[in-house]
């Protein structure tokens, strides 16, 4: 009862730029009793929420159905907005791994570093970060139709980014990169069989797996680079201008099949 | 390249009873008969020939045998026809050899050297023709201990899944198997009172009425894992690895992922459905943790999570692990269990028998204090209704059924589910063969099968004198071996028969 008491809301809801604002401290809460706050908010049509002291919480904005607005002040916890549905998270901090895991629509964007396994399996939505990724980022990304997952990386990322990669968008922009610096990443996109990457900065060929080409982008592909990059200038501060006069290059898979002929029948 | 591979089969038409109706033409999915309107003959390619037994079936004048090409080699007990033919395969393929179905292998199968108990004189068994018998099953977490206020239960008790008969049917994905497969399934499982499986292939709008009997797959590849799937569900599992191929993934090949396919899994059609060997988010036990609770979170804490693992040399530890990782139902699946497409070698020499498995889990579980918290569930090779009856008896909560429930449909075992073009319409997307089953009659076959089985496991339980399966669960007195060694009683728990 003393918890319950300590984790009530610190200011009540108001009218803030059009929207219900209504801030959360999260200091004492568990992921389930967050979860649990942010579900009963947004089921009163709570449409922006504020996050404050997160210490690590897993899964925050997961199940969420609602195109609602929350801003986290900390570090959230692994799997922020697994299974994700609609809602826009804002993260002022960095975010830890298995951040968008699965997503379905939505926005993530993360004014900080992300761990690794960023945006493993999503299906939809947009998740855009402001310096460096893990390991594995966009692994076994998908697309459908009108549903294509979206990633925009500001630095650079580890090994096995975009491994096994199906579908979606993936683009790294190498902001932080030094003169004469490589990307981090090896194996890139290992196992890719559908989707695009676009990489700003430099890597080289054998840093890239066995399954994916390279190629100058077409017309087609500059309208996607320059919407991803206004959009992560916009969230960022940037100047997309800038950072869209240096050269852009596109990885695309080999192969559909990657594997289909590794078996006798 | 000439291939050295000789017919499996040979065909025999008794010319004297054909008709020439071509049903046989027309039935075969893999071009062995044809009509040669010329001579007015039927002849057959028998190296095409698999022994699906289809045009032997549907031959209105049984004027059809299949009969298995001898291949007299000189003996050899080690260089058997198989063996040499593997060879002869690889070496015209240079590939990596793919069968379907379970292992087929001559590993000891631990169901036939148990022996049931019954009643005699000392307590009396009942007739379960006149008395009442309860299979209801309850899948779920149970409480450490229960309270009452008064007379209303305090305890707050975890999701549970009722199941009237203790018999699920086992993960069959769309892609891998047909969507009236999938329907036959759905519609018997909910008739039933039990559940079926989507498998890893998302789940076709079509099917989403019989959500409350549905189990949804959350495997490696992901494919259609959206809210909706989530939310339809009655139970959620994640699959850490199959029986037929323990620590390998999948891949559904290009071909039998048509406009339909693409749409349930959603990924372009003609692409390959990749799923990878291990879910690159779960790297070890706490990181199951993780995503059971990604998935209690995603459906608010209102299902049950269950999480799937082939039968391996350490099946015991990890599912310690599973169970304190948050899991609320654990599948085993074990060395015969079956697939729809998989490495030869890895389905006969990977994995360990289920019931082996089943009796070190349950073992493991006890010795912990932690039994109650989780259920169990076994899958591979159940056969039966002994198996079933076996399997509660050693530890088992329920059981998941495929390859019966494929036979139930038609299938007769040829392995050639890999090539997707079974010619009973099982394990394809052919839109022409997967005609070949109507979930009207399928469901029918599955109901009638269940309805069989649970009369049988009625009556077993009667002759023991119980009249609740509860009784049963993890009673192993009512075990005996047969023909066991010292350390096989010991590791299954029984006693010899006898003693």
């Amino acid at each position: 009862m003393q918890r319950e008491q300590s984790t009530e809301l610190i200011a009540t809801s108001g009218w803030l730029g059009g929207s219900k604002t209504t801030r959360v401290d999260a200091s004492e809460l568990s992921h389930r009793e967050l979860n649990t706050k942010l579900r009963a908010l947004v089921s009163t049509g709570v449409q922006k929420i504020e996050l404050l002291n997160v210490s690590g919480q897993r899964y925050i904005g997961t199940g969420l159905r609602a195109p609602v607005e929350i801003d986290i002040f900390g570090t959230p916890g692994n799997d922020l907005g697994a299974f994700m549905d609609g809602a826009k998270v804002v993260v002022y901090g960095n975010a830890q791994d298995g951040c968008g895991n699965t997503m379905n629509s939505g926005e993530i964007v993360i004014h900080g570093h992300a761990g690794d396994i960023l945006g493993l399996s999503a299906r939809g939505g947009k998740l855009f970060v402001k310096e460096n990724v893990g390991y594995r980022a966009g692994i076994h990304m998908k697309e459908y139709v009108d549903k294509k997952p979206m990633i925009v990386i500001g630095g650079t990322a580890q090994d096995f980014l975009g491994e096994y990669m199906a579908g979606g968008v993936l683009m790294v922009l190498g902001l932080g990169l030094k003169e004469g610096e490589r990307h981090r990443t090896n194996f890139v996109a290992t196992g890719m069989h559908g989707g695009v990457i676009y990489l700003r900065g430099q890597i080289e060929q054998f840093q890239l797996g066995k399954e994916v080409g390279v190629a100058e982008p077409d017309k087609v592909d500059y309208l996607v680079i320059h919407q991803l990059v206004a959009e992560f200038a916009y969230h960022f501060g940037y100047d997309a201008e800038k950072i869209l006069q240096d050269r852009f290059i596109k990885l695309f898979p080999l192969y559909l099949r990657p594997y289909g002929r590794l078996y006798a029948y | 390249m000439k291939t050295y591979l000789p017919p499996r089969f040979i065909v025999e038409r008794d010319d004297s009873r054909c008709i020439r109706c071509e049903v046989c033409v027309n039935q075969c999915s893999f071009d062995v008969h044809s009509y040669d309107p010329e001579d007015d003959e039927l002849r057959s390619r028998e190296e095409n020939c698999v022994g699906c037994h289809r045009c032997v079936v549907f031959c209105p004048t049984k004027a059809l045998t299949i009969r298995r090409n001898p291949l007299d080699y000189r003996e050899n007990y080690n260089w058997r026809p198989e063996v040499i033919e593997d060879i002869i395969k690889q070496s015209e393929t240079g590939g990596v050899l793919l069968t379907g179905m379970g292992n087929d292998k001559s590993y000891r199968i631990y169901w036939d050297h148990l022996v049931l108990n019954a009643s005699q004189v000392t307590n009396p068994s009942i007739d379960p023709l006149r008395e009442p018998m309860e299979l209801t099953t309850y899948l779920g977490r149970k409480p450490d201990k229960v309270e009452f206020d008064g007379t209303r239960l305090k305890t707050e008790l975890a999701h549970q899944v009722k199941l009237e008969v203790p018999v699920m049917f086992s993960a069959m994905s769309y892609g891998a198997v047909s969507l009236n497969v999938q329907e036959s399934l759905a519609r018997a499982a909910t008739e039933t009172g039990t559940l079926w499986n989507t498998g890893e292939g998302g789940l076709h709008p079509h099917l989403y009425k019989y959500g409350d009997n549905t189990v949804v797959q959350v495997a490696s590849g992901r494919f259609g894992v959206h809210p909706k799937y989530l939310d339809i569900a009655r139970v959620i599992e994640i699959k850490i690895g199959q029986g037929a191929k323990p620590g390998i993934g999948g891949h559904l090949p290009g071909e039998k992922v048509t406009a339909e396919v693409a749409m349930t899994r959603m990924i372009p059609p003609g692409t390959d459905a990749l799923s990878p060997a291990p879910q690159h988010d779960i790297y070890s036990i706490e990181d199951l943790a993780q995503l059971v609770y990604a998935l209690k979170e995603a459906t608010d804490y209102t299902k049950p999570v269950a999480v799937k693992i082939a039968a391996v040399h350490n099946s015991a530890a990890i599912a310690s692990g599973m169970v304190r990782a948050g899991a609320d139902i654990i599948v085993l699946d074990g060395l015969r269990g079956a697939t729809g497409a998989a490495p030869k070698v890895i389905r006969d020499n990977v994995g360990i028998p289920i019931e082996l498995a089943l009796a070190a889990v349950d073992d493991r579980l006890r010795q912990e204090g932690i039994r109650n918290q989780v259920s169990i569930v076994v899958a591979g090779g159940i056969r039966n209704c002994g198996d079933v009856a076996k399997a509660i008896a050693l530890g088992a909560d329920a059981v998941y059924i495929g390859t019966a429930a494929l036979v139930a449909l038609g299938c007769t075992l040829c392995q050639q589910c890999h090539t997707g073009r079974c010619a009973w319409g099982i394990c394809t997307t052919d839109p022409r063969l997967s005609k070949r089953v109507n979930p009207d009659i399928g469901a029918r076959r599955l109901c009638n099968l269940l309805r069989g089985w649970s009369l049988e496991l009625k009556d077993i339980l009667g002759g023991m004198g119980i009249n609740a399966l509860e009784s049963l669960r993890g009673n192993r007195l009512h075990l005996r071996g047969i023909g066991l060694t010292d350390t096989e009683l010991e590791i299954l728990g029984v006693r010899m028969a006898g003693s």
